[in-house]
């Protein structure tokens, strides 16, 4: 091996990647366009289609990912406030065959109708209860605030929070 | 077990994604018969005895998938996870009509269940002619024709049938399955999309990709009827591979990934022609009463009104109520993906409609309607048609323009701005009783837009935007309907002005314009009661002469405690008001009661708990229906609280969710849903009844709890404090 032959195969990049963990796999994403939303690079850069695109205003909570274990909304983080974090998206959390606590509840309550806003309550639910494991029915109702639900499926998932937090539920 | 597979499985499975939906019997387009009329055309045997059935109805989240494999299951003596469900493909299902009307199991359903039943006719007529014994000593379970007499010869429905299928007509007159001996149907079963929806593998149309597709974005006019003078495209030089697409006033974007046809619209500069032909929505209203008209219709006409009217002296009352415009306000944007080539087109969509777009369609593109292909694919909840036929155009015409597949998903702004409105509505009622508070006259007047007869769907923003020739009109549903009260009046009158307009272009909206009439009907109801000092849910039952319906007020009624006096509330503070109806005087039974509080110092309505009774005849599925009903019920009070679509005389202004509120998790009352199952009675819709008495039984309650009469919507703080003003 030469010394200049790695010279002429890697030319220095403008900006240097953007590395981050997503649902526990270290990858890299281009800093090209670093402002973008982390939405997009999840959805279309990697293929991670769970998170969804619902109002780009962090008005509605359907695009909620974890940042570090805190609830972000994926559609106002730029990629490049995501470097070095450790992002965990829904399809991250569980399987149909070995879902989290939290996906095991809301399927147990069916707490779901057309379930576009499903993913976005889900990890909403899962940070809550990583820092408050018995919520009271108002602590699930003030997580929550911040997701908007059309199919008006609002009581069953209530419901899906207390099961997975093993409270009474209302 | 098939009930488990996502989307995605199916699509991994079958290895190409264009055809991904055929599994587990790989029928390629155009191979099947799609008539309506065939056995064939509903369900298919697979040699290992599983069933596919194909359904021209789909699943919007309200539970079809389940219900469909129930009804289809029972008559079939099979569980429901040996079914797979093809929905709304125009190439591989038969054309049930579109997915609206509350028909998904009232009609679809019954269609599939008669298909069944003729099915399991014949696999038993074959049996008897293999094994030697008479067919009414046979029975078809656990995907065997068995002898009831358990002799042990059982023949499975695979083997036989054959590869053959069945090239047999639908028998209307199958027997089916007596209720009393149900196994599956009834029966609380999980829906088999929901692990999917909560795990991230189920796929929408949103997620749906293509080999070298790209993505485009519609630019829409800065108003409503504004044409495109010109535009300066240099901007997108800054973006790799963005192009423009212009076809006159329809212009877009195309890039390699949404953010890029983002940013590349947003680098466009268009300029529009001044345009302002909107009415603006504070003035709408007014606008009603002024025309232009098309026609003048009665629906009703019972005894002589104005001679009750006239002998009632004082005891006439008057009131107008208004329904302002709404917005679907579907949680996500509608997005469609579409590959049209020379000589077809396939096109992914979250249409309620997809047979009846086909041919619209076909004009748009230029095609053979048999060239033409729709598929539907979930997308995020629609309750009517919203923006996603209208997506669809897009992706059509921009795949077209490009030779690619084209995907197009809304913005938020695009979405609340530009999907079909459902159409305000105007209501004046006069109605009068006798000495006893007996009510001997009523009139409902109709303010409406009138729809376009034999019109067969909304036209599209795309085709109008880029000249291209579609039948114009208004699309509203049967927005008439339920305009006069069930309560035995003598003496009756519903007539209708239809106006030949609507501020925004109007669709159908749940429950197409009957949750305005059953508000003013239900709450004009309780005026009059309140007038004579009558409790009005007495009076209600006083006055209804059907069981059903006395059935689910009653029960409603009981349910939440209710004690027999006139409202107002000489407590005030806390009210509770009821409303009933009769679903288009023909479907659903519904009663709902509930308590609300007032807080006049903030005009804030806080619902403390609702609880329905309904009754929608046979129950498929009790735990699907439950959350269809409490979601009609959160959905209607969030629609007689807070929305409003505002525009000025431009354009929608109510563009994303600060400007259109819709009801959080904060102010979801206690609900209580009480299901009447009625076996022998055939199933009705549970999708749309149970919205239509909630505003009224709110006004109701607000007025026990107050004597403040609300009769415009939305609820807000503002205007009940107006009213509160306006009162004292």
């Amino acid at each position: 091996m030469t010394a200049t032959a790695p010279k002429q195969g890697k030319a220095p990049p403008k900006t240097p990647d953007i590395r981050l963990s997503v649902n526990g796999k270290p990858r890299t994403l281009s800093a090209a366009s670093s402002k973008r939303p982390l939405l997009h690079a999840l959805r279309d850069e990697l293929g991670l289609t769970a998170t969804k695109y619902g109002c780009g205003k962090g008005q509605c909570g359907a695009c909620t990912v974890l940042a570090d274990g805190q609830p972000v909304r994926a559609c106002l983080m730029t990629v490049a406030e995501a470097a070095g974090k450790s992002i965990t998206t829904l399809e991250g959390l569980g399987t149909p065959k070995a879902p989290h606590a939290v996906q095991a509840a809301f399927i147990a309550e069916q707490a779901s109708q057309c379930g576009y806003c499903t993913s976005g309550m889900v990890m909403e639910t899962a940070a809550l209860l990583a820092t408050t494991p018995e919520p009271s029915l108002e602590d699930a109702k003030q997580a929550l605030s911040g997701h908007l639900c059309r199919c008006g499926s609002h009581r069953r998932i209530l419901r899906a929070v207390m099961r997975a937090s093993g409270r009474p539920q209302p | 077990m098939t009930t488990a597979l996502s989307r995605r499985d199916l699509l991994k499975a079958a290895g190409a994604l264009v055809v991904g939906f055929t599994l587990p019997v790989p029928v390629l387009a155009n191979a099947r018969s799609v008539a309506a009329d065939q056995v064939d055309s509903f369900l298919a045997i697979a040699p290992d005895g599983s069933v596919t059935i194909y359904c021209g109805k789909v699943d919007l989240g309200q539970g079809l998938r389940i219900a469909i494999r129930q009804m289809a299951a029972e008559e079939l003596g099979l569980g429901v996870e040996r079914i797979a469900l093809i929905e709304g493909d125009t190439d591989l299902t038969p054309d049930q009509g579109p997915t609206a009307g509350s028909t998904g199991v009232a009609k679809g359903g019954v269609q599939i269940r008669q298909a069944a039943a003729t099915a399991r006719q014949a696999l038993i007529r074959l049996a008897a002619q293999r094994l030697e014994i008479a067919e009414g000593e046979l029975d078809l379970m656990d995907g065997e024709v068995r002898p009831l007499s358990g002799d042990n010869r059982a023949l499975g429905i695979g083997d036989l049938l054959g590869e053959g299928g069945f090239g047999l007509a639908l028998d209307p007159a199958a027997p089916l399955r007596r209720p009393s001996t149900y196994k599956v149907v009834g029966q609380p079963l999980p829906r088999p999309d929901v692990p999917a929806k909560v795990t991230g593998r189920h796929v929408y149309v949103h997620d749906f990709t293509l080999p070298g597709m790209l993505h485009g974005r519609v630019i829409r006019p800065n108003a409503v009827g504004a044409t495109l003078l010109s535009v300066d495209e240099t901007g997108l030089k800054a973006i790799k591979g963005a192009r423009m697409i212009r076809i006159r006033d329809f212009l877009a974007v195309l890039a390699d990934s949404e953010w890029n046809a983002i940013r590349a619209a947003a680098l466009l500069k268009p300029v529009w022609s001044e345009a302002a032909t909107l009415s603006g929505h504070e003035r709408v209203r007014d606008a009603m009463k002024a025309g232009p008209f098309v026609a003048e219709e009665t629906l009703v006409a019972k005894g002589d009104v104005d001679k009750a009217l006239a002998e009632a002296g004082d005891r006439v009352h008057r009131a107008e109520y208004y329904w302002p415009v709404q917005s679907h306000a579907s949680l996500g944007p509608s997005c469609a993906v579409a590959d049209v080539r020379s000589d077809s087109a396939t096109i992914w969509t979250a249409s309620q409609a997809t047979h009846r777009f086909r041919p619209a369609f076909a004009r748009l593109l230029g095609l053979p309607e048999d060239k033409v292909r729709l598929v539907y694919l979930d997308g995020s909840g629609c309750y009517g048609m919203n923006g996603h036929d209208d997506a669809a155009a897009d992706a059509a015409l921009l795949s077209k323009a490009v030779g690619k597949p084209v995907r197009v998903q809304w913005s938020r702004e695009d979405e609340l701005g530009w999907d079909p409105k459902g159409p305000p509505q105007l209501l004046a009622l006069e109605g009068c009783r006798d000495e006893n508070g007996l009510i001997t006259g009523w009139r409902t007047e109709m303010w409406l837009p009138k729809a376009t007869a034999g019109l067969p769907n909304v036209p599209l923003l795309a085709p109008q935007a880029a000249g291209l020739p579609q039948p114009p009109g208004l699309i509203t549903g049967l927005i008439a309907q339920n305009g006069d009260p069930p309560y035995g009046v003598p003496a009756q009158e519903v007539k209708v002005h239809w106006l030949a307009d609507a501020p925004l272009r109007p669709s159908n909206i749940r429950a197409p314009g009957k949750i305005a009439n059953v508000f003013a009907v239900e709450s004009f109801f309780d005026e009059l009661c309140a007038g004579a000092q009558l409790d009005p849910l007495v009076a209600r039952l006083q006055g209804l002469r059907d069981l059903r319906g006395l059935t689910v007020v009653t029960r409603a009624a009981a349910r939440l405690g209710w004690k027999p006096r006139p409202s107002p509330n000489p407590e005030p503070g806390i009210g509770r008001g009821a409303a009933y109806v009769h679903y288009k005087r023909s479907e659903t039974y519904v009663a709902i009661a509930m308590e609300a509080e007032l807080d006049k110092e903030s005009g804030r309505i806080r619902v403390r708990r609702v609880v329905c009774s309904h009754d929608c005849g046979l129950v498929i599925n009790p735990d699907a229906l439950r959350l269809q009903i409490e979601g009609a019920i959160i959905q209607t009070l969030s629609r007689t609280l807070l929305e409003e679509v505002t525009f000025d005389s431009h354009r929608v202004t109510a563009t994303d969710w600060t400007s259109y509120p819709i009801l959080g998790f904060a102010d979801i009352p206690e609900i209580e849903v009480d299901l009447v199952d009625r076996p022998d009675q055939p199933p009705m819709g549970g999708g749309e009844a149970a919205a239509t008495p909630v505003p009224a039984a709110l006004a109701n309650a607000v007025f026990d709890a107050s004597g403040l009469r609300l009769r415009t919507v939305p609820f807000t703080p503002e205007r009940v404090k107006a009213a509160i003003m306006e009162s004292s």
